[in-house]
């Protein structure tokens, strides 16, 4: 039932591993993403605060698979971006990361939002106190405390980022639904072993970031 | 406009916010007419490939509405199916017996640890080979079945939550009235519980709403999205005006949802917050001495 792994004809780990890279790049481009966003919707420019709010509210209401649609059609076809990328395998790798990054973001944001909330107000008013500036209460004072409480938030996004990657076949990233899909049509008979296989995939993927996440969260949080 | 994270801004503060807005002005204005440039170098600008949408009713009445229709068809039959299917499961997992909870325990995070779009071509394939449902349906029964599969078991988890969240004395009081415990959960729990998961329930149906346009780019179900094609092909390749209003109606569809979760949250907050402070007797006092008054 499972001669489709042997016969050498489909690259599963690499396909996995697509998917892996691409959860990695964007995770990390989100976190930054999300932290720079976050920052702008607490910032005491007015400006920045509303262009933070609009875009978290206009693009968390975007479909993901429009928000990577449009970068293909949008940024690639139109614009002629490549992000410096040849084949159309890595325009679509690289133009996925981006979109997954412009979406993620916002959760990101969100998450971090509700770890500030659970800041003290005593914490920022110390450190205000200290005569501190805006900037250095938010980085040395506020986000590390609301990171370390954000961390549950934060992994639950990091998952649905994991899940989400699977969109990115929608451009052609050759990634592991992308497998998938041409997979259950050639090896029609195996179907529910081609389903296993690619579920337990996902499930080794996303458990342990779960599980490990769920530990550090509970070593992280700040006692009060 | 203050707030703790910074102080009141004085004059000097005031010039610096305002150097910054310029500066970010700038920054935005910069990104924004390079891209409007580029867009116009490519002609998407040009007013006849805009003008379709607001003159010809045509692209409405062919294309949009009825992709929107078929988005709405999806997501609806997902949640209606999804809910009692979800409110089982949630049910189950609360079992006294470990023979329920364990394997409903399972479904649930099985379900919930895989994308969606691999349920949805999972499923597509399953029609494709083992029944006889028409390749013009079979998309949107790919779609509501995956979406099915995975939104009960977020359900399921919402509904053990709402469950859990509820005064152990909720539980303990039906049962010294001597209900059994389907009674107990059905006429004292799940009541109760359905107003503390009405804001989730609600912002479920938002994902929902997003997931349908996996269905509609990659296993051909005709929805809002996949009506991007058919239009720029009619228009003359009108991809950027095209892919604007189509995500514009997907935004105003799910910021009103959005809006409608937080209102509710925001009033079942409120109501517990009042229902808290008139616990005590003399609050409940002065209320009844007041209506009295009023009445009289």
């Amino acid at each position: 039932m499972f001669d489709f792994l042997d016969s050498g004809q489909y690259d599963l780990l690499g396909a996995f591993w697509v998917t892996a890279k691409l959860a990695l790049y964007s995770a990390i481009g989100s976190l930054i993403w999300g932290t720079a966003l976050v920052a702008m919707r607490v910032s005491p420019v007015p400006l920045m605060r509303a262009f933070g709010t609009a875009y978290v509210n206009i693009v968390r209401n975007t479909p993901l698979t429009v928000v990577i649609v449009a970068c293909l059609l949008g940024l690639n076809q139109t614009l002629l971006i490549t992000l410096g990328g040849q084949r159309s395998e890595d325009i679509g790798f690289r133009l996925a990361v981006l979109g997954l990054i412009a979406y993620t973001g916002t959760f990101v944001c969100e998450a971090l939002r509700s770890g500030i909330n659970t800041v003290p107000p005593g914490q920022a008013e110390a450190a205000r106190a200290l005569g501190m500036s805006f900037t250095q209460v938010l980085t040395l004072v506020v986000l590390p405390q609301a990171f370390r409480a954000a961390v549950t938030p934060l992994a639950n996004v990091l998952i649905a980022l994991t899940k989400n990657t699977t969109v990115a076949a929608a451009i052609g990233a050759a990634e592991a639904a992308f497998l998938m899909k041409e997979m259950i049509e050639n090896e029609a008979d195996a179907l529910f072993a081609v389903f296993a296989v690619f579920a337990f995939g996902f499930i080794a993927l996303t458990l342990p970031t779960g599980l490990i996440l769920g530990w550090a969260a509970k070593r992280l949080a700040v006692k009060r | 406009m203050s707030s703790v994270l910074y102080d009141t801004p004085g004059p000097r503060a005031k010039r610096r916010n305002i150097l910054y807005t310029i500066g970010f002005l700038a920054v935005l204005a910069l990104a924004g007419w390079w891209v409007l440039a580029a867009l116009n170098e490519k002609h998407q600008l040009d007013a006849d490939k805009w003008s379709p949408f607001v003159t010809d009713s045509q692209v409405w009445t062919t294309y949009l509405v009825p992709g929107l229709m078929e988005t709405l068809k999806a997501a609806a039959l997902s949640i209606l199916i999804a809910l009692p299917l979800g409110a089982l499961l949630g049910i189950g997992r609360l079992s006294d017996h470990r023979w329920v909870r364990v394997p409903v325990g399972a479904v649930v995070e099985f379900f919930r640890a895989i994308p969606v779009l691999l349920l949805m071509m999972f499923a597509s394939q399953l029609y494709r080979e083992f029944t006889t449902v028409s390749s013009d349906f079979r998309p949107l029964y790919a779609v509501v079945t995956g979406l099915v599969l995975y939104n009960a078991s977020v359900i399921a988890e919402v509904v053990r939550a709402g469950v859990l969240s509820l005064p152990r004395g909720q539980g303990d009081a039906a049962v010294a009235l001597g209900m059994r415990k389907g009674q107990s959960m059905l006429y004292v729990l799940l009541p109760q519980a359905v107003t503390v998961m009405l804001p989730a329930l609600v912002s479920q149906l938002v994902v929902i709403v997003k997931d349908t346009a996996l269905g509609g780019a990659l296993l051909g179900f005709g929805e809002l999205l996949s009506q991007n094609r058919q239009i720029t092909a009619n228009y003359g390749a009108n991809t950027i005006a095209t892919l604007v209003v189509i995500a514009l109606i997907y935004i105003v569809l799910n910021f009103v949802l959005t809006t409608f979760a937080s209102r509710l949250e925001k009033r079942l907050r409120q109501g517990k917050k009042t229902a808290a402070v008139t616990i005590p007797a003399q609050a409940g006092a002065t209320d009844a001495v007041k209506k009295a008054v009023s009445d009289a």
